[in-house]
């Protein structure tokens, strides 16, 4: 039942070709930038992982994680809400040169989509994009009067988290709003990562305190002192 | 009195509506501004989408936290009182209709309740948000916005020509020039800038404009 991991190549090595990876974070509050940073030094090296879904709220922010993945050549798709920052070149370029896929999803509806794959739940309706171009090819349907488009489950090989506490069964909690995503993602990919800012023992965090229940974590490593993307970024660091 | 309020007026105008105890969203950009005019006495507890409920003011240049922003990411605090919540759940307060009022910008917005405000459509990198949520979500979806474009086209129009981002979702429509309220799919006139007569309003809208009762000044102090 101990799920830490030596170092994060040993937690992060066997992610392949074609994955579809969901990638905790909004903006740069909860990215894991540790994580990322090794799956770019493996391609970098040996070209692999290439070709990956990433599935996230943005699509990366100046030279620093997604946008660093986006750059390096390792993502054929992006899934999410709001591919625009502060700096998007990174995606913007690939996106109009076609070298990019984009799946554009309503926030909420990413959100709900992630937790219905976590929950065992392969589709639900929402009144979210009703009526607009997102709904198009959508079935939908009438309930008390409104109406409700149909949206499916939205599953992935991996997730990589950012934890702010883990214990050695993966119980998890995270710093301030850093969380987001990363609940709902632990529990929809079929091996959830995480990098944490410390471990501890069973028992070192109060069952009262949990938010991810250890049963939707699989590898722990800890990364002591976390890169912040956000600080990154205002350095003009490059990843 | 100006031809035509400033966008802090329009922002006090709209901040005027928002009750006591109210729990508010308030869209990313112009709309934050909102949160600067919050009558005295009133207590109004912010929502935003990444995960948030209570925060405040920005800290000051130096104190920055980034993991907690809000949803433009800018850098804020907390009030006490203040919960972290995961995405799902925010987006269940959201759709689930458990907030009072969300003020959101627009491009254009239809006499039926229409609102176009996430795409200027084809050439650019399409980018949501929580947008086409945050219109189904709160008991009160009101825009805040200039009456006409930048060159001159009414934003209140009979049909949006943009892509729409909700359909029949605006309840309220607060501009530089009038209060607008959305009634049975037309544009009801509530307040209209003193100065100016409901001829050159409606010369300055794309639908009508529908008196239903009177019609009083849209007066607001300089902000």
């Amino acid at each position: 039942m101990d799920k830490v991991r030596a170092d994060i190549e040993a937690a992060t090595g066997d992610i392949r070709d074609g994955a579809s990876v969901m990638i905790g974070g909004f903006g740069g509050s909860g990215a894991p930038i540790e994580l990322i940073g090794a799956l770019i030094e493996r391609y970098r090296k040996t070209g692999s992982p290439g070709s990956l879904t990433v599935i996230n709220n943005n699509a990366g922010n100046g030279a620093i994680g997604i946008a660093a993945m986006i750059d390096a050549g390792m993502v054929a798709k992006m899934v999410c809400s709001f591919p625009r920052s502060s700096d998007p070149r990174a995606f913007t370029e690939r996106y109009l040169a076609g070298r990019i896929e984009l799946e554009l999803v309503p926030q909420g509806t990413l959100a709900e989509r992630i937790r219905a794959a976590g929950a065992g739940i392969p589709a639900f309706y929402t009144p979210t994009s009703y009526g607009t171009q997102l709904a198009e090819g959508k079935p939908v349907a009438e309930f008390e009067g409104r109406h409700y488009v149909q949206e499916r489950w939205l599953k992935a090989d991996v997730a990589l988290i950012k934890a702010e506490l883990a214990d050695r069964k993966g119980n998890l909690t995270y710093n301030k709003a850093a969380r987001n995503f990363a609940p709902l993602m632990a529990m929809a990919a079929a091996t959830t990562i995480v990098q944490a800012r410390r471990i501890v023992e069973p028992g070192g965090i109060d069952p009262e305190h949990v938010v991810t229940p250890g049963i939707f974590v699989d590898r722990i490593v800890e990364v002591a002192e976390p890169k912040q993307e956000e600080v990154l970024l205002r350095e003009g660091a490059k990843q | 009195m100006s031809a035509k309020l400033s966008n802090a007026q329009i922002a006090w105008r709209a901040a005027q509506d928002i009750p006591d105890g109210a729990y508010v969203n308030l869209g990313i950009g112009f709309p934050e501004m909102v949160a600067k005019f919050k009558p005295e006495g009133r207590e109004v507890v912010y929502h935003t989408e990444n995960g948030i409920l209570g925060f405040g003011e920005a800290p000051p240049a130096g104190q920055e936290d980034w993991d907690l922003i809000n949803a433009g990411k800018k850098p804020v605090t907390l009030k006490p009182g203040a919960a972290f919540f995961h995405h799902a759940d925010s987006f269940a307060m959201v759709r689930g209709g458990h907030l009072d009022v969300a003020i959101l910008g627009a491009f254009e917005i239809a006499e039926n309740g229409d609102l176009a405000n996430w795409s200027t459509g084809p050439g650019s990198v399409p980018a949501v948000g929580g947008a086409m949520d945050l219109v189904h979500g709160a008991k009160r979806v009101a825009v805040i916005t200039d009456h006409v474009t930048k060159d001159g086209r009414p934003k209140l129009v009979k049909k949006c020509s943009l892509p729409l981002t909700g359909v029949g979702c605006v309840t309220r429509v607060y501009t530089s020039l009038a209060v607008v309220d959305i009634v049975d799919k037309r544009f009801v006139l509530r307040e209209k800038l003193p100065g100016m007569s409901l001829e050159e309003l409606q010369g300055l809208t794309g639908a009508k404009l529908v008196v239903d009762g009177g019609v009083k000044d849209l007066i607001v102090p300089e902000v």
